[in-house]
């Protein structure tokens, strides 16, 4: 690309960012121009956050160069990036819901009037004239809580306007919008690129893309990929790009007999979260389900265990109806789940192996309302040896295993109660790729003793090479039910970003 | 959504809040209409209530409340809070008699001085370890609460000033009035103007409710999120020290137990005065009003022949009655938000 620089606003060449095994960034390369909409493109982990958080100043890239309007940049924090110019508009931007909407944008630079004090009227007319600049109708002496997120992110663009930003970031804005609010976001984008700024714009729905963007880059595993103009591509060049990677049989899933139906989810709502979701799992098969983040997958599977309520449709676990909100029934009938973020919710981090082993069994180990330590103790090494958990003691705090290791402890848990059907929540975001395998083994081992199992995932190699069955959301609906021999990552990248809507079986 | 069109969507223009639509939704609005409701309902039955000596003896029993109120509004709006006032206006107002009896003829304004800094100094204490350590102020000030009060213990001992040991104008500040108002009233009131400026109408001020609203957001914005904590917690010591010294000035006696059990009602007054406990909002204003209201509840019960143990009975109810309310208007605005904001789903 011979550009002249004062074409070019952001360069960023090479960067990487690993955070200890983990390479987040291995080559982070974007080029944004003055006047253009930019979309980064690439699926769940290929390293646009990451690459948004070191333009953005949260982190410090490892090795790489980046350039602001023809100016090397080094970054030390989220100030030094605004002071350069980079705004950032996060999917949930983080305003104070206590202050108002034009304190908001001016926090920290408010105006002022005499023996400096705020002159709150001049601060809101400042405010009113960047919303009248911008086209939209937002109060701006009113507290910032209980805005719409399409509101919030407004109040990001209207604090980027008055700090005279040349670059905004946009990740993934338009993922909570409505319809209506996602046309007036790109009204205001596009009046902001005729300005001269440059956008760089996240999103997983093709059709924005289309719709809205100049050019294109795609990331694949922390790398840059390709730059396209947006003109001269199609959805299945794109996808092609994203995904184009060799997934052949790194997690194998063992056969297992699939038996009778063990799960069985029947129109379930929740409004404003999902709706309409129907689907069986058998014993001894792993169904996953997948979507991009957001679609509302976590929220089916907390819905199902009973720690968010449903509104309408029903849960039967072996023929026996689990009522909304439920928990404690359906860990009776034999439920189970690991859910996503285990150091919140999974485990407590400063019990032991031992105890976080047996939480779940304390019913059975006491006596008398008392637990009895030593059966505490016997039933924590049964199942710690069974999946071969590596700590030094069971006795040591949990916080001080490895990720894949207390990923083993939180399945001992629930392995522990003899379930008969398991929700796991992205079973191994988190842990390095060598115990991978191992927690997917284990899985696969599970399914195989005729455990019915729900994976949710975002990695499409892992609901792959695992799933006997996958589900696809798409913005709280199942869009497609596909055959372990049907799916592959294409039709399930399709479904995910609601480029296709296949019927259900 | 296959179209995209380029003009800006039409809404529904929002008109600026009207002068009226502000003040119902100001936070003080319910504590203001309690307190109202209240005075009015005493008077009917007892309309000496309202008599020049009978607001005078209302005002000098909410003063240093109001003070104290303002002083912990400042710090619990940044998400923070100072169990150990009580122990610091034991330290301050035994502090106040030992200097007077020391020596007599020491100029008052060197012991306002004094006594200012010292409950400063108090504070800086309590900031610098909230601030530093990275624990809950709750667990900080319980403990500078007991240590302040075991200081005091130990220098006091069985030893009390009264009042006959401090000269007169001293004492005449809480006796004496300017148009009708008690001179220490006449402070209190300057303390809750100047604080009402400091918080509503300064940079750093606002950045107490940006800290208390969302302290990692306040990080991550640049806010110098500690240094503006220790400096509300030195604030709040700098009032509780002014308090100490109004203490000593319209009581009696000041010895090792003067002041305990204060803080309570100090956080009770800032929470009924609209202040959230968990920060962000809530204004010095509202909690000086709240603890006008704790008091004269006392007074006008007395004033109603209502038994003691009733006062205390609806002084928990309206701290249940803020707080539910508080709570019963995020729960709804929470639902309704979930649906509106809902894709097509």
């Amino acid at each position: 690309m011979a550009l002249a620089s004062y074409d070019v606003v952001l360069r960023l060449t090479r960067a990487s960012k690993t955070f200890g095994p983990v390479i987040a960034l291995a080559e982070g390369d974007i080029e944004v121009r003055r006047g253009e909409i930019h979309a980064l493109l690439g699926e769940n982990g290929a390293g646009k956050s990451t690459l948004v958080k070191v333009l953005a100043g949260l982190h410090r890239p490892d090795s790489g160069e980046l350039e602001v309007d023809g100016v090397l940049q080094h970054f030390r924090s989220v100030a030094d990036s605004k002071a350069a110019g980079i705004s950032v508009i996060y999917q949930e931007p983080t305003l104070f819901p206590d202050l108002s909407v034009a304190e908001n944008i001016f926090i920290g630079r408010q105006h002022r009037g005499r023996f400096k004090l705020i002159d709150h009227a001049a601060m809101r007319a400042a405010a009113a004239e960047l919303f009248t600049r911008l086209g939209v109708h937002i109060d701006p002496s009113r507290p910032a809580e209980g805005l719409s997120i399409a509101d919030q992110q407004i109040i990001e663009i209207a604090k980027a306007i008055s700090m005279d930003a040349k670059v905004l970031i946009m990740d993934e804005p338009t993922a909570a919008l409505s319809g209506v609010e996602v046309e007036r976001l790109f009204a205001v984008a596009r009046q902001l690129r005729d300005q001269g700024k440059g956008l760089v714009f996240i999103s997983h729905r093709f059709e924005e893309v289309f719709a809205l963007c100049d050019r294109a880059t795609v990331m694949r595993d922390g790398r840059y990929v390709s730059t396209h103009q947006v003109t001269d591509t199609t959805v299945d060049a794109l996808v092609r790009a994203m995904v184009g990677r060799d997934i052949a049989t790194l997690f194998p899933k063992e056969e297992a007999e699939i038996g009778e139906p063990v799960m069985e989810v029947r129109n379930l709502s929740r409004a404003g979260v999902f709706s309409d979701i129907t689907f069986d799992v058998r014993a001894g098969e792993i169904v996953a389900l997948a979507g991009l983040v957001g679609a509302g997958r976590s929220e089916v599977a907390r819905a199902i265990f009973g720690i968010d309520r449903f509104e309408t449709g029903s849960v039967q676990l072996l023929g026996r109806d689990i009522p909304a909100g439920d928990t404690d029934r359906a860990i009776r009938l034999g439920m189970g789940f690991v859910p996503e973020d285990r150091r919140k919710q999974g485990l407590v981090m400063e019990l032991s192996v031992a105890r976080n082993t047996t939480l779940t069994l304390r019913r059975a180990l006491a006596r008398g309302g008392l637990i009895d330590s030593r059966a505490e103790r016997r039933a924590a090494r049964e199942w710690t040896d069974r999946l071969q958990v590596k700590s030094g003691s069971l006795e040591d705090a949990v916080s001080t295993l490895s990720g894949g290791n207390q990923q083993k402890v939180v399945l001992a848990k629930w392995l522990a109660t003899e379930p008969k059907f398991l929700i796991i929540d992205e079973p191994t975001r988190g842990i390095d790729v060598g115990t991978k395998a191992e927690v997917h083994r284990l899985i696969s081992d599970l399914a195989g003793r005729g455990i019915a199992i729900l994976m949710v995932s975002s990695e499409l190699p892992e609901v792959l090479g695992m799933a006997d069955r996958v589900l696809v959301m798409h913005e709280g609906r199942i869009t497609a039910e596909l055959s372990r021999a049907d799916a592959d990552a294409e039709t399930v990248m399709r479904a995910a970003t609601g480029s296709i809507e296949q019927g259900v079986a | 959504m296959s179209t995209v069109t380029e003009q800006p969507v039409a809404h529904a223009p929002a008109p600026r809040a009207s002068w009226l639509q502000r003040v119902l939704r100001a936070r003080e609005l319910p504590v203001t209409a309690a307190l109202l409701l209240l005075v009015g309902v005493t008077v009917a039955f007892n309309p000496l209530f309202l008599s020049p000596q009978g607001v005078k003896d209302l005002l000098l029993n909410a003063t240093i409340m109001m003070i104290l109120a303002v002083g912990q509004a400042i710090v619990i709006i940044t998400r923070n809070v100072d169990l150990s006032v009580g122990s610091m206006i034991g330290l301050v107002a035994f502090a106040v008699g030992t200097l007077f009896a020391a020596n007599s003829q020491i100029p008052i304004w060197l012991v306002f001085v004094i006594c200012i800094a010292m409950g400063a100094g108090l504070g800086a204490i309590n900031g610098a370890l909230t601030t530093l350590a990275q624990v809950p102020a709750l667990v900080i000030t319980l403990g500078t609460l007991y240590v302040f009060r075991g200081v005091n213990n130990a220098w006091a001992g069985g030893k009390q000033y009264f009042a006959g040991d401090r000269p007169e104008e001293f004492g005449n500040l809480s006796v004496n009035t300017f148009l009708g108002l008690p001179w220490i009233t006449i402070v209190a009131i300057v303390v809750i103007a100047a604080a009402a400026i400091a918080l509503g109408r300064t940079r750093n001020g606002r950045d107490l409710y940006a800290i208390g609203s969302d302290p990692a957001a306040a990080e991550m914005f640049g806010i110098p999120v500690r240094s503006r904590v220790f400096t509300a917690f030195v604030v709040n010591g700098a009032l509780t020290g002014l308090a100490g010294v109004l203490y000593a000035s319209r009581f009696n006696s000041v010895g090792a137990t003067t002041g305990t059990g204060m803080e309570l009602e100090v956080i009770a007054s800032a929470v009924v005065g609209g202040v959230a406990i968990f920060g962000g909002s809530g204004t010095v204003l509202g909690a000086a009003i709240g603890a006008l209201l704790l008091t004269t509840i006392t007074s006008s019960l007395t004033a109603l022949r209502v038994d003691k143990f009733w006062q205390q009975a609806i002084v928990g109810v309206l701290i249940l009655a803020s707080v539910m309310i508080d709570r019963i208007v995020s729960l709804r605005t929470a639902r309704n938000l979930r649906i509106s904001e809902a894709r097509n789903v």
